[in-house]
């Protein structure tokens, strides 16, 4: 297979035409935006809390098939997790598509593994990261934004982080607004 | 057979090419199609050679010494800012400030004539098709002095409404800036024109020339504008090293916007003379071999010949717009009656960057994203466009292989 088709395997062409969970929620506790200045790529992520796990997840926004099949997958793969188990996702996330997951470690991303491919296109690690990002945003309740480091203009390191806006009121114990 | 008349002789492209050592590299175990031009261009031999002569038995610094060395790279230094006067048709090499490139050229001019010279309730006028560096600028020194800055808007075929335009010179007018060629959507704006009705109001002009330096013929005498700026790196040059040409009374008047050496007359430690211009604006050590590198390019460039670079340049912008205009499900963004080197497009219902990422893979290289452009995005209703940008070197075959990958993303995409 060529790193073109790592890139888009078909789960992520098929979430891209037909991405799951995406529509403005009205009872959110938590929503956050996320964009991307580097290409214009916009995300708004909503959350609701059922107790302690995430019962609800949804987003809308414009971007690339690897920001938008992301962001479907990620919906998927969080809700029904604590806030600290999402975190802990997006963490192995993090490494999978930045090429630094330990050997045999991707099994436990489940569907999420499909994104392997990103870590040969360096600039497209903001595109898968950017709905992780703003979902971060979102459970924190973090207002204001967070700056965006845009080391040489392309390379992505992990400090890089979207510029999030976020109305959302879920600051846990564990956030960094409690 | 018929045969045709032409004003200008045909390019010789095959062998051109080979003057660029990077278009025989191969990219993704592909040839390289480099279509990024508006972006930067590519290098010829004699700019890498130049460069690295400079750097291999030249090297010194400038206006400093009196050993053999300096006084060579000091020639060399003021001899390539003679041909850039001549490049631009300038009256006087002392209007050609040498700058880090477009933008530097233009928040100079923000930071000295703009900001010693602009009060409360001013305007700037610039145009709804500038690049980031002929906006931020003025809406800095705005922002310091309480002017204010308006802009002409964009017709939906990507042409500058004139007619607003001519509303918009106000009394308190004192400074149009406008794009010659844009990057974003390759219209070429009626700058002599739009120039002329400025002046007669007494209003100063400066002309970003960043997209049009490369590829169409500049005379700064014929345009009348008070500053023109370009950057060495998009017409074949080293990074690093751009054009300010200011008309001369207007730079005599002008105060120094960073003080350091060779920008001086006299120095006690209460109070400095500044030296006339251009070495008032040209405070440090320069870029010495980027210069150099620049003198090689507008050399190179005068050989090839401006007018056949522009005869092959339309013919093959005209060959893409019609290659690419007939692909189903593709829009050109920005159709304006006079364009050069830009092609802006989009493939319906698939991003910008999955465009690029695909094409990337075929080694056909091109910009995608906003263009450092975003008030034409927004005017156009586009996150992003996919950009390709021709230059000489480019040929028929380069047009086919972009078609070809756009093709491919359509089927990728389906």
């Amino acid at each position: 297979m060529s790193s073109l088709s790592e890139l888009y395997q078909n789960v992520i062409l098929e979430h891209n035409r037909s991405p799951r969970n995406y529509r403005v929620m009205d009872d959110a506790d938590g929503k956050a935006e996320g964009h991307n200045p580097l290409c214009g790529d916009q995300v708004t992520v909503w959350v609701r809390m059922d107790g302690d796990v995430i019962g609800d997840v949804s987003f809308r926004g414009a971007g690339c098939a690897i920001s938008k099949a992301s962001a479907s997958l990620m919906t998927g793969a969080v809700k029904g997790k604590s806030r600290e188990e999402a975190e802990r996702l997006f963490a192995r996330f993090h490494q999978l598509v930045t090429g630094t997951l330990p050997p045999g470690e991707s099994e436990t991303l489940g569907k999420l593994a499909v994104f392997s491919g990103v870590s040969e296109f360096p600039v497209r690690v903001k595109c898968a990261s950017l709905s992780w990002h703003t979902l971060k945003a979102a459970l924190e309740g973090r207002s204001g934004e967070q700056a965006v480091g845009r080391s040489g203009g392309h390379a992505v390191r992990e400090s890089d982080g979207p510029v999030g806006k976020s109305d959302g009121v879920m600051g846990g114990p564990a956030g960094p607004t409690a | 057979m018929t045969a045709t008349v032409s004003a200008t002789p045909a390019l010789d492209v095959e062998r051109l090419r080979e003057d660029f050592p990077i278009l025989a590299e191969p990219v993704r175990g592909k040839p390289l199609v480099y279509l990024d031009n508006a972006a930067t261009s590519q290098k010829p031999r004699a700019v890498i050679d130049a460069v690295s002569r400079y750097y291999g038995v030249e090297n010194a610094n400038i206006h400093r010494g009196v050993h053999y060395l300096s006084e060579r790279a000091t020639v060399a230094y003021d001899g390539v800012r003679a041909r850039v006067a001549r490049f631009l048709n300038a009256a006087s090499p002392s209007e050609i400030v040498f700058t880090r490139g477009t933008t530097e050229g233009i928040n100079l001019v923000a930071q000295s004539w703009g900001r010693s010279t602009l009060k409360a309730g001013d305007e700037i006028l610039i145009t709804g098709m500038e690049h980031h560096s002929n906006i931020v600028p003025w809406q800095l020194v705005a922002a310091q002095t309480g002017a204010t800055v308006r802009a002409v808007p964009i017709t939906d075929t990507g042409e500058l409404d004139l007619k607003a335009f001519d509303g918009l010179l106000t009394d308190r007018t004192r400074l149009l800036a406008v794009v010659h060629l844009s990057n974003a959507l390759g219209t070429i704006n009626p700058v002599r024109w739009m120039v002329s009705h400025a002046r007669e109001r007494g209003i100063v002009t400066l002309v970003d020339g960043a997209q049009s330096a490369p590829h169409l013929p500049v005379d700064v005498q014929s345009l009348d504008c008070d500053f023109f700026v370009f950057s060495g790196h998009k017409v074949f040059g080293p990074t690093g090293i751009g054009v300010l040409y200011g008309r001369a009374s207007l730079l005599e008047a002008m105060p120094p916007w960073q003080g350091g050496g060779d920008m001086i007359e006299t120095v006690t430690l209460e109070q400095s003379t500044f030296a006339p211009p251009p070495a008032r604006f040209e405070a440090g050590t320069p870029p010495i071999a980027q210069v150099i590198g620049l003198g090689a390019a507008l050399e190179y460039v005068e050989a090839v010949g401006r007018g056949p670079i522009g005869a092959w340049e339309e013919e093959l912008l005209a060959y893409a717009t019609e290659q690419i205009g007939d692909l189903v499900g593709v829009h050109i963004i920005g159709t304006a009656r006079e364009k050069a080197s830009v092609l802006s497009f989009v493939v319906e219902g698939v991003h910008p960057h999955d465009v690029g990422a695909v094409l990337d893979d075929e080694g056909v290289a091109i910009r995608t994203g906003h263009h450092c452009a975003q008030p034409v995005m927004h005017r156009f209703g586009v996150p992003a466009t996919a950009r390709a940008s021709f230059a000489f070197y480019n040929t028929r075959a380069e047009v086919d292989a972009l078609v070809r990958g756009i093709r491919r993303v359509q089927s990728v995409f389906a």
